[in-house]
């Protein structure tokens, strides 16, 4: 497969799924707002903003500064599928193509920014539900070749990331402290965590209903079966590097092979209670694993130096 | 002028008309050519309805499949369904007897002058044509001097305009030997109408073009470079954004082959290369659609970010085929144009099968004269231009149009050609119901290897606007799909 389509595939599927936690997150946090205990809620709004990305300085209207930021981010990383979408139109299949092209179109409709004010879920769940459909879509009509590995490998490796640092910047706000009860604002943040990763009703099926900031941290980190918990994306995102570099073998895709395996390994592997030690170390430790085999997969297989596959 | 075809009660022929110009259907009023009485009948039979609901599958069919085109200028490129009409254009096996044989002598004609004027200059030193009609052109390249192409083939691909005169011979309008376009619309709207005239295609005998993709790859294979027995074939494009994006991806996934764009490849050591998730692959073969000036900014336009750099010399060391070869535009360009019977002559020793239209050059003074006092009457073309671009329409001008050109070929004599405004044959065309006749042309697309093949069909290109002459796609054009009978 040329290297070019394969960074047109994983980069259509980062930008989707950044699109939907996007829409999922903000989503939530919308309908919180909605019902609320007394107190200023400038914290969740600049919370929420950096667990999604951003990168400005605080301002004075951090509602408005989400609000901004999220839209633009939603509107732009559907583009952006699009476009890479539309490079590899004769890889993808019409069906897939189809189905993205029509949420892109749906998506600039909703997310003008007058619409978006007034209706804001119309385009959340435009996007919620295009990003499953365009996933069905790719899983029932697409080759599970070396096309479809790449795809799902951007689409963990963002979902990983994504999810290491909202834990990260709600632990940092929330420290669990076990003397005292939670009251009820800050049970709805929590349960607002765990819908923010589709988890609320898998967590319950797995705890029951009695929240507690450890078990999150446990469910959202090590679960291996849950699709949004952070090893079983690590899991994926390790099974696929493996699939695609069965065909690359090199001394380059051996080193990606172990980054893999030790972030698989860091999941699988560690107590809760030494995680819980320190959480936002061990997240910083996640999200380097995976900028790093991010830059492993260029230096394999997409962005090479010419002179080196020579030599090879 | 108009006299009705029909006098009976053939309501859908009501606003057909027949004049001067050739009529691809109807020899008299009322009176359908025998190969065209099939296609005459099922019209007179069908009802309206159904008519519109076959021409309603067919468009929907084109959407879906995505093919489109892409419009310069307008919004970014903007995509549009290629436009398209539902009656097919028939030719008959005798007339297509002739079109085959006269294609065939011009393009071995045409490549044996493109090897001699890189090479010796045999026909320059006769006297053929005028050394300044071939170092003048734009298109010619110098950097091809001395340098034996694979096999001798310059022009493996070829998509000459072809024209019907009023009194029924078909004529040469113009040869395209840089990077012919059409073909997939030719080989889609062939399954579009399989589905659409089921019936017709039973009964009509009509010959098939499938294999054009197959004998394409066949033709490529042929020109790999030596001791590469399974050569790695390559489309290279110049990405989304061209008009014919559609085309590049749909022959690539017909014949099999990967779609490149010129970041994809890399040179070293004048070998070419594609880089792969699994490395680096050699590149053997490639069918460029990339014109000359983009291909190698290190050999041509230095700002092209659609080559590849390294290209050309790897081209010359012979490590990798080009097809078509880089400089072939000098032999479809307008001016010469013109000296393309002499050219058949001196090469092949033989009449030319199919004739020209006759060209003027605004280059020689008598001739330039002869064009400016006459402007309302002829077209005048810019010799490197394509698509419909750069045109003026005599009779269809204003007086300001044709003041424009005349300052125009004044400035630049050499870069304009003029020609008699030659009423294109017509042919029927469905609208909403009724048949009526339009301007047409045909382009057939041939493959230089050994033999050469024309694949029995072509794009035959409407001019669908009411009374325009113009017939490409990006100035209202439209296709049809062109049967050749057994």
């Amino acid at each position: 497969m040329l290297s070019r389509v394969a960074d047109n595939l994983y980069w259509m599927s980062r930008y989707l799924e950044r699109a939907e936690y996007t829409a999922r997150a903000v989503g939530v946090h919308f309908s919180l707002m909605l019902e609320r205990e007394e107190g200023p809620e400038a914290g969740r709004w600049t919370r929420l903003l950096t667990a999604l990305g951003s990168k400005e300085p605080p301002t004075d209207d951090p509602f408005g500064a989400l609000e901004a930021f999220a839209l633009t981010q939603m509107v732009d990383s559907i583009d952006g599928a699009r476009e890479n979408a539309r490079q590899v139109r004769e890889q993808i299949g019409s069906e897939v193509w189809e189905e993205l092209n029509r949420l892109f179109h749906e998506s600039k409709r909703l997310g003008a920014p007058a619409a978006f004010r007034a209706q804001p879920f119309d385009l959340i769940s435009a996007v919620n539900t295009g990003a499953h459909l365009f996933h069905g879509i790719i899983d029932s009509t697409m080759l599970h070749g070396e096309g479809w590995q790449f795809i799902q490998a951007g689409r963990f490796i963002e979902r990983v990331q994504h999810t290491v640092r909202l834990l990260d910047r709600h632990f940092s706000d929330f420290p669990p402290d076990t003397s005292e009860a939670m009251n009820a604002s800050e049970h709805m943040e929590w349960v607002g965590l765990l819908r923010s990763c589709t988890a609320f009703e898998a967590y319950c099926k797995v705890y029951t209903a009695d929240v507690s900031p450890g078990r999150i941290a446990e469910f959202l980190l090590l679960n291996a079966e849950f699709p949004h918990a952070v090893r079983f994306g690590a899991d994926s995102l390790a099974r696929s590097l493996e699939a695609v570099h069965q065909v690359a073998a090199g001394r380059k895709a051996d080193r990606l092979g172990k980054l893999a395996g030790r972030l698989t390994a860091a999941l699988s592997f560690t107590p809760i209670e030494e995680i819980m030690g320190n959480l936002h170390e061990f997240t910083v430790t996640i999200r380097r694993l995976c900028g790093q085999i991010h830059d492993g997969i260029y230096q394999a297989s997409i962005a090479y130096p010419i002179d080196t596959a020579l030599g090879s | 002028m108009s006299t009705p075809a029909s006098g009976d009660n053939f309501s859908r022929f009501d606003d057909y008309w027949l004049d001067s110009a050739y009529d691809e259907m109807f020899e008299g009023a009322g009176a359908p050519r025998p190969h065209y009485r099939a296609l005459h009948q099922l019209l007179a039979e069908v009802p309206a309805a159904e008519m519109r609901r076959r021409k309603q599958a067919a468009d929907v069919t084109f959407l879906n499949q995505g093919i489109t085109f892409t419009v310069y200028g307008r919004e970014e490129g903007t995509e549009r369904i290629f436009p398209h009409d539902l009656l097919p254009r028939i030719i008959t096996s005798a007339e297509w007897e002739t079109i085959e044989r006269g294609l065939a002598q011009r393009i071995t004609a045409l490549n044996l002058f493109l090897k001699d004027i890189y090479g010796e200059g045999k026909c320059l030193a006769a006297g053929v044509v005028p050394r300044h009609i071939v170092y003048s052109c734009k298109h010619f390249r110098r950097q091809m001097r001395e340098f034996s192409v694979p096999r001798d083939i310059y022009i493996t691909v070829v998509g000459s305009d072809l024209i019907r005169m009023p009194d029924g011979r078909f004529v040469v309008l113009e040869d395209n030997l840089r990077v012919p376009s059409g073909v997939s619309y030719m080989l889609t709207s062939r399954q579009v109408m399989k589905r659409v005239f089921p019936e017709l295609f039973r009964t009509a005998g009509v010959r098939p073009i499938d294999h054009y993709s197959q004998a394409l790859l066949a033709t490529l294979r042929a020109l790999a470079p030596e001791g590469r027995p399974d050569p790695n074939i390559v489309l290279l494009t110049p990405g989304v954004f061209n008009s014919a994006y559609f085309e590049h991806a749909f022959l690539a996934r017909q014949m099999g082959i990967e779609l490149v764009e010129g970041r994809d490849l890399a040179v070293h050591d004048n070998i070419v290369y594609m880089r792969t998730t699994a490395g680096l692959r050699r590149v053997d073969v490639i069918y460029r659609r990339v014109d000359d000036d983009f291909i190698d900014p290190l050999a041509f336009r230095s700002d092209s970010t659609l080559g590849a750099a390294g290209l050309f010399n790897a081209y010359r060391s012979g490590n990798v085929t080009l097809a078509n070869a880089l400089g072939t535009g000098v032999a479809d360009d307008k001016a010469l144009y013109a000296y393309v019977p002499a050219i058949i002559r001196y090469f092949l020793g033989e009449d030319p099968v199919l004739d020209n239209v006759e060209t003027y050059l605004c280059g020689d003074p008598a001739q330039r004269d002869h064009v400016l006092g006459r402007l309302d009457q002829y077209v005048v073309k810019a010799v490197g231009e394509s698509g419909g671009y750069g045109m003026l329409i005599g009779p269809n001008s204003t007086a300001a149009e044709r003041e424009e050109f005349r300052q125009r070929i004044q400035a630049d004599p050499r870069n304009y050609i003029a020609q008699p405004t030659i009423q294109l044959s017509r042919a029927p065309c469905f609208f909403e119901g009724s048949v009526e006749p339009r301007h047409v042309d045909l382009r057939p697309y041939a493959l230089f290897g050994d033999p050469i093949t024309i694949v029995p069909g072509g794009l035959t290109r409407v001019a669908l606007r009411k009374g325009s002459l113009v017939v490409n796609s990006s100035q209202g054009g439209g296709s049809k799909d062109t049967w050749v009978l057994h």
